[in-house]
């Protein structure tokens, strides 16, 4: 870490040494210097993620404050609501599915483009472009692309006689939920290829020239160079990822609004559902706020596996 | 904190960083044929190339079709045209309200990007270079602020907004955008900080200059770099945002790109996806053109948001 060592005040007790001065001051600059920053993320940030908590306590509605109730909204959600239960259920399996796949497919993009070709700098730019457009607006397009009657993809495989009739992708409960995770897995793969691509090119080749005169097989170089090395970044890179496909609203919103008969629905789109559409703010931000806990768990399983990954290379920081 | 777990790989990452779109190392690919190079680099990546740009093509194509062949694959070609015709984009740009959702998507945009690159720059430098009291902490909690994600704050920033009575106004959007946009603008301007040379600051500081003329004059002049790739990823990250701007404008005409497009496009009619598509073609080009522009930027921001 480049920080650099703050000076040790000297503290021998008689007057204030010009140190000293200097050293309040700076805290006072400091304070000053986090006012903006501090002013949009305590009021905007802070007091709404604890506000959430309490009003996930009480049955306050749109246009009507609440009384504290204290965990019946949680109790109503968990006991009686099968749509949360079968919401919850579906996010845990999209984000797993998702996350998966996102890493398998970025991690093998990634080495695929970290070949020397002619055009390198062009593909790698092009690969990059799903993450840059509007994720609605993708989505738009892939509702297009599904749609029922008129989606290339069926008129695809009906052409070489695969099938003999339209796929129904965002009207069968399992297939909107394959074709929602894939969508989501599009939009993934690309940022996470490009991050890893930016891990893999730290990787001395004079490691894959030893491994290969030793007589590694591609397999073997994989797994006992490139993997290990790469292991932080990927820690950091999947959680992000995890996070965000867990948190997913948008894809979802824009394709199929959690139908049909909300096969669909993710947590957060359900607290849209509930707590905006339906006015129920109370039960949408119990929703909201259930969610903390799993991105809690995911944050700690990534920290303490990086965690254990530096004991292990015994570096000391 | 997570900081310090992740900073070796992260000075690693800049390294690669600077490769990632000028490397020209042969590697050792003199040991593979034609034959299995194809097979096992060009058609993957051919195939997972298509897969990810098709969406774009489809979108475009659709949108500058004329209506008869929208929708009949079988007497013409879908996956080409002949006739394109600019009747959508046409309709959408002086028919619509169309204008007006892109001058709010950037309007908001840019300004939450100028109060998030402003707050953040000083944050950065308070707790890079001022160390002051918590410093460390202070930093810590920006990045948990980095992992809330909006779609948990959104129900009680609603009822707040209307309480500060922003709703259904561009302000309300500016003044959210900046929760997401702080915390990356700030984790990626302290990694750029950090490389300058503190002695050019102790010169500065011998010499008599305060602060803020060091902040100015010094550290902004030399940090220029990842003030623009801070930029056009705040802005990139603005124009995408969905689920504030839904939530928080009711007016049709107060909407931006994204909540237009999925809400006011979506009337019955069969032939409306030749309108949908020029919408969405349209709504993404501003940041594909933005991104050709700065490709690199792009890849150190985004590499720069995760590897603190």
């Amino acid at each position: 870490m480049t920080t650099p060592a703050s000076p040790k005040s000297g503290g021998t007790g008689h007057t204030a040494s010009t140190w000293e001065r200097l050293q309040s001051d700076r805290n006072w600059l400091g304070f000053w210097f986090m006012v903006p920053a501090a002013f949009f993320l305590l009021f905007f940030l802070a007091y709404p993620l604890g506000k959430g908590v309490w009003m996930s306590l009480t049955d306050i509605k749109i246009g009507r404050p609440g009384q504290f109730v204290g965990l019946e909204n949680y109790e109503e959600l968990i006991l009686y609501d099968k749509t949360f239960l079968y919401a919850t259920g579906f996010t845990l399996v999209y984000t797993a599915i998702a996350s998966a796949i996102k890493f398998a497919l970025g991690l093998y993009l990634a080495i695929l483009l970290n070949n020397n070709m002619p055009f390198k700098s062009f593909i790698r730019s092009i690969v990059l472009i799903p993450f840059i457009v509007p994720t609605v607006l993708s989505a738009i397009a892939f509702w297009w692309i599904f749609d029922s009657q008129f989606s290339i993809i069926s008129w695809f495989l009906r052409k070489i006689n695969l099938i003999d009739h339209n796929i129904n992708f965002l009207g069968d409960p399992l297939m909107a939920q394959a074709t929602v995770i894939f969508c989501n897995i599009w939009r993934g793969v690309p940022f996470i290829a490009i991050t890893l691509l930016a891990g893999l090119q730290t990787v001395s080749p004079s490691l894959y020239e030893a491994a290969t005169l030793d007589g590694a097989s591609r397999w073997q170089i994989f797994k006992n160079i490139t993997y290990p090395l790469l292991t932080p970044i990927i820690a950091v890179v999947m959680t992000f990822s995890v996070l965000f496909t867990f948190t997913d609203f948008q894809l979802i919103w824009a394709m199929t609004r959690g139908g049909p008969v909300n096969a669909t629905h993710l947590m957060a789109t359900y607290s849209y559902q509930k707590g905006i559409l339906g006015g129920q703010l109370g039960e949408g931000s119990a929703i909201a706020t259930a969610m903390v806990p799993f991105l809690l768990a995911a944050i700690m399983v990534s920290f303490y596996g990086l965690q254990q990954r530096k004991w292990q290379q015994g570096a000391k920081e | 904190m997570s900081t310090n777990n992740v900073a070796s790989s992260a000075a690693a990452v800049e390294k690669g960083m600077e490769k990632v779109f000028e490397d020209h190392s042969e590697g050792m690919d003199y040991l593979d044929t034609t034959r299995s190079r194809f097979i096992t680099l060009w058609l993957p990546l051919g195939l997972i190339c298509f897969v990810l740009l098709f969406p774009f093509y489809w979108m475009a194509l659709t949108a500058i079709k004329p209506d008869n062949q929208l929708l009949d694959f079988d007497t013409y070609n879908p996956l080409w045209t002949w006739e394109p015709t600019f009747k959508h984009i046409n309709k959408l740009l002086f028919e619509s309200n169309y204008p007006r959702w892109l001058w709010n998507t950037f309007y908001v945009a840019f300004a939450a990007t100028f109060l998030s690159l402003i707050a953040s720059v000083f944050a950065a430098y308070a707790i890079v270079r001022l160390r002051f009291k918590g410093a460390d902490t202070v930093g810590a909690l920006i990045f948990l602020a980095y992992l809330v994600p909006p779609s948990i704050l959104f129900i009680p920033l609603s009822t707040v907004i209307v309480a500060y009575g922003l709703f259904d106004s561009p302000l309300a959007l500016i003044m959210t955008y900046p929760t997401i946009l702080i915390p990356f603008c700030t984790w990626l301007l302290m990694g750029y900080f950090k490389t300058i040379p503190f002695e050019l600051e102790e010169c500065a500081l011998m010499d008599g200059a305060t602060r803020f003329q060091i902040l100015f004059k010094i550290i902004l002049p030399l940090a220029v770099p990842g003030l623009i790739s801070a930029s056009i990823f705040a802005l990139t990250l603005c124009w995408n945002e969905f689920i504030y701007a839904l939530t928080f404008i009711s007016s049709v005409p107060n909407k931006t790109v994204p909540v237009a497009v999925v809400n006011e496009f979506v009337d019955g009619d069969i032939f409306r996806w030749g309108s949908l598509m020029a919408g969405a073609l349209v709504g993404s080009l501003p940041l594909v053109i933005l991104y050709s522009f700065f490709v690199e930027y792009y890849v150190s921001a985004m590499t720069g948001a995760v590897k603190e």
